[in-house]
């Protein structure tokens, strides 16, 4: 039903609301329920949920222990922390090829002999302002140079991801860089109450990023940045200096990210990160914020996530290999991607 | 009152080349078409009127074959066919020219004539033929100035429209669609536009025109069809002859005229923008005049003579190269939209769609875009006080419906631009620059924003107007400014000026 439903519903919206006459009835019902906020979540939600069913049937207790459940979530909570600061750029009509980079280049940064020879000193934080404000310098070389030197987004966050990367490679000589100080370690990478504090951080970094992108000023920019920046240029808000911001979020999210990474590997590496751009654009689309920028849900893009980590762990425990499961994330993608469209249309924009 | 049934039949023996008879479109919930009744004979120039929602641009998709009836008949040169799609209306000879027109703009003007029905041997595409028979059409619809091979993205809006007829010609169209064609053209424009119809017609070409402007109507359609909330309010009427009122009437189901409201007698406050000297090379030059609170100041020009770049500019949109802006004895810093705002300035911009809304965020959203400071506290706005602030600038402006909730894109053109003044409301601005205010506003809907406009006057702020239609910038301001090649040709109170003063110096560009 629902190609039918869709195409029609599309229509209902181009002529003009007119006070309806005669009511649908049930499928009208059934239209408003998958459209709403809630039904965008709870393709999401069937999505995740049928992942599990899979997940028992194959694996069992494996699949549905206390142990495995935290698994996930500590696998997730990395690249989670990203793909929040990744939402907010293609919500704000950008994209950013390069946190994979940032995250190595912070990582790395993080974990020089010179860092850590400091945090060994003073506190172990050190590490973690480091990576955050290596983090942010790489955001905010992206976001100047889109927003003020007026380059597409695409070019020079690809041009970062190359350079980022590089740079980590000559800092760490390839090297692995072995964190030492363990404080950081026990801090980042232990658990409370039995949650690993990895687990935790996700949980406060969604948190935070839902109520700023749907309860703050920065939030509404965003939208209304990413959904026409010339009517906000006109509205009186300074588009590139929101812009150059909103890249100086994602490496944020970035330098955190390195941080839970270096705790979770107990390592600095230049090859850490490695497509976490293809992965966090994965999750935060399928999660339904638009790619064109305007609409974006962090609830969305933390199901995203979870539907990857989830499938990855029920290949893992099925020792499927990571070939199988690439296609499978490619026809998720797809599929996801074609819902979207649908429900766009519905809401009014052109196909 | 309803509105009447009127019906005139066509002579005896003469069978119009289109007769669509009781169609019926249905949307989930809304009957967008309920028994529609169009006929359309060769050479004629036939105008489509009808308010925001009466079912015009659903009926033209149907023709169109863009959306399939769910009842009625569709009866071409004798035969009853049915349009499955939009390839087979333009094989039948049905051209749509919608107001987005569809053209590539990489794509010479050869190129875009031909997309889809190539002029090609084996092929490999006959560029030199393309161009010649390209040629050919345009010169046939009186535009042999239009080059077959210059990239399309290089010509105007006319030049555009004139593309966009020549592809209709090129597939032997024995109707073309019009949708509002003379929304993005000057006067000038309009007038070659008409002729290019008016050779059409003479070639047994039937056209559909539709637009908003009465007066257009009048000159070159040949009848006239209203539609009102999807049914047909009256059809065949002498486009001539028939009384405005009548046709007013007929769309609203109310009977008014264009009325602008009063001037208000005497009590003009202090001035509060005072621009000078103002220019940008190329632009205009040199621009000088003050507005007073209270003042409706309107600028009177061609597209193209500077009147939105002086606005655009005044506003901090483009950067003043000469001169100043200052507001209530303040000086804006040039090119800075955010200081003009901070000094109570609001612009309600020409591209309401592109450059004014966010169009798939709240009416409440829209309304409250330039003043989040004032909902949000530490950066979280307070939704609740967001919300009743809109709703009463909703309620003020009498937005309709009176939902603030709803998505602004399903608003008519009018509500969309009351939006639009409410978000500078809300903000409490002193200045209100207006470009083209009733751009796609219905009849009806247009008298409410000239009241509104007044009202805010009244108020005290200080209005500025710019209109491509000259009986608008007299009739709602109380100094008429004339922009002539950027330059400000004549600046005196609107009741010592009339029409023809202000046609004269706009096309001559030197003072009456």
């Amino acid at each position: 039903m629902s190609a039918q439903t869709s195409a029609t519903a599309s229509e209902e919206r181009t002529s003009a609301g007119a006070p309806s006459r005669d009511s649908g009835g049930s499928l009208r019902g059934m239209t408003a329920l998958f459209s709403g906020p809630a039904g965008r979540n709870l393709g999401l939600v069937i999505a995740l949920l049928l992942l599990c069913v899979v997940g028992l049937i194959t694996a069992g207790d494996r699949f549905v222990s206390f142990d495995n459940m935290m698994t996930i979530l500590r696998l997730a909570s990395v690249i989670g922390v990203v793909s929040v600061g990744m939402t907010f750029v293609i919500t704000g009509g950008g994209i950013d090829l390069s946190v994979g980079a940032i995250v190595a280049l912070s990582s790395v940064w993080a974990s020089t002999i010179a860092t850590q020879t400091l945090a060994a000193d003073t506190h172990w934080l050190v590490m973690v302002t480091t990576a955050l404000l290596v983090g942010a310098a790489c955001g905010l070389v992206n976001g100047t140079l889109i927003a003020y030197g007026r380059m597409a987004p695409f070019i020079v966050t690809l041009a970062m991801l190359a350079g980022a990367r590089g740079l980590a490679e000559i800092i760490a000589q390839k090297r692995t860089q072995v964190v030492t100080v363990n404080e950081f370690i026990d801090v980042i990478g232990g658990r409370i109450l039995g949650i690993p504090v990895l687990v935790i951080i996700f949980a406060v970094v969604a948190v935070a990023g839902w109520i700023l992108l749907n309860r703050t000023t920065f939030g509404r920019r965003t939208l209304a940045v990413g959904g026409n920046p010339e009517a906000a240029r006109l509205a009186g808000i300074n588009v590139k200096r929101h812009t150059t911001l909103l890249y100086v979020l994602v490496g944020v999210a970035c330098g955190l990210a390195a941080v839970m990474l270096l705790a979770r590997t107990t390592a600095g590496t230049s090859t850490h990160g490695m497509l976490y751009e293809l992965d966090a654009i994965a999750a935060v689309v399928i999660g339904g914020t638009l790619l064109s920028g305007g609409r974006g849900t962090i609830v969305g893009t933390v199901f995203g996530v979870l539907i990857f980590t989830t499938l990855t762990n029920v290949f893992t425990l099925n020792n499927l290999d990571t070939s199988t499961q690439a296609v499978a994330k490619g026809v998720i993608i797809v599929v996801a991607v074609l819902l979207q469209q649908r429900v766009a249309a519905r809401n009014g924009s052109p196909p | 009152m309803g509105p009447r049934e009127i019906q005139v039949t066509a002579p005896e023996g003469q069978e119009p080349l289109l007769r669509m008879s009781g169609i019926v479109k249905r949307f989930p919930g809304v009957k967008a078409l309920d028994g529609i009744d169009l006929e359309v004979r060769a050479g004629d120039v036939h105008c489509l009127l009808g308010q925001n929602g009466a079912g015009k641009s659903t009926l033209i998709k149907v023709l169109a074959g863009a959306h399939q009836p769910d009842g009625g008949t569709i009866r071409w040169q004798g035969d009853d066919i049915r349009i499955v799609n939009p390839q087979d209306a333009i094989d039948h000879g049905i051209a749509t020219i919608y107001q987005e027109l569809d053209l590539v703009d990489g794509l010479t003007v050869a190129e875009n004539i031909y997309l889809g029905h190539e002029r090609a041997r084996w092929g490999v595409v006959a560029r030199a033929e393309a161009n010649r028979s390209a040629a050919a059409l345009l010169r046939r619809l009186g535009h042999p100035e239009v080059a077959p091979d210059i990239e399309v993205g290089r010509l105007s809006s006319a030049g555009k429209q004139i593309v966009s007829m020549a592809r209709a010609l090129s597939h032997d169209a024995k109707l073309i669609v019009m949708d509002e064609p003379s929304a993005v053209l000057d006067q000038e424009e309009v007038a070659r536009l008409f002729g290019v119809i008016r050779e059409l017609a003479a070639q047994g070409v039937a056209i559909v025109y539709i637009s908003h402007r009465l007066e257009e109507i009048r000159e070159i359609g040949d009848r006239v069809t209203v539609l009102k909330d999807g049914r047909t309010a009256a059809t065949g009427l002498a486009a001539a002859e028939t009384p405005t009122s009548e046709i007013i009437r007929l769309m609203t189901g109310r009977s008014i005229e264009y009325v602008f409201p009063e001037r208000s007698e005497g009590q003009r406050g202090e001035t509060v923008l005072e621009v000078s000297g103002l220019g940008r090379p190329g632009e205009f030059d040199d621009v000088s005049f003050t507005v007073a609170a209270g003042e409706v100041v309107g600028l009177a020009g061609l597209v193209g003579s500077g009147r939105s770049e002086i606005l655009e500019t005044i506003y901090g949109a483009r950067k003043a190269k000469a001169g100043t802006v200052t507001v209530a004895g303040r000086r804006l810093r040039a090119g800075r939209v955010g200081a003009a705002v901070a000094a109570g300035v609001g612009l309600c911009p020409e591209e309401r769609k592109s450059q004014a809304l966010v169009l798939h965020e709240s009416v409440a959203r829209n309304i409250s875009l330039a003043s989040l400071g004032r909902f949000a506290r530490g950066g979280f706005v307070n939704r609740r006080d967001e919300r009743r602030a809109a709703d009463d600038q909703v309620r003020a402006l009498d937005v309709r419906p009176a939902d603030v909730q709803r998505h602004v894109r399903t608003l008519s053109g009018g509500n969309q631009q009351k939006v639009v003044l409410a978000r500078w409301l809300l903000r409490e601005c002193r200045v209100l620059l207006l470009d083209e205010p009733t751009r796609g506003v219905d009849v009806g809907a247009r008298s409410e924003i000239y009241a509104l406009i007044r009202d805010l006057a009244a108020s005290g702020i200080a209005v500025v107007v710019v209109s491509s239609e000259i009986e608008e910038v007299i009739g709602l301001s109380d100094r008429v400014l004339v922009i002539s090649d950027g330059a400000l040709v004549h600046d005196s109170p609107a009741d010592e000026i009339d029409e023809h003063q202000v046609l004269d110096m706009v096309m001559e560009g030197e003072a009456a």
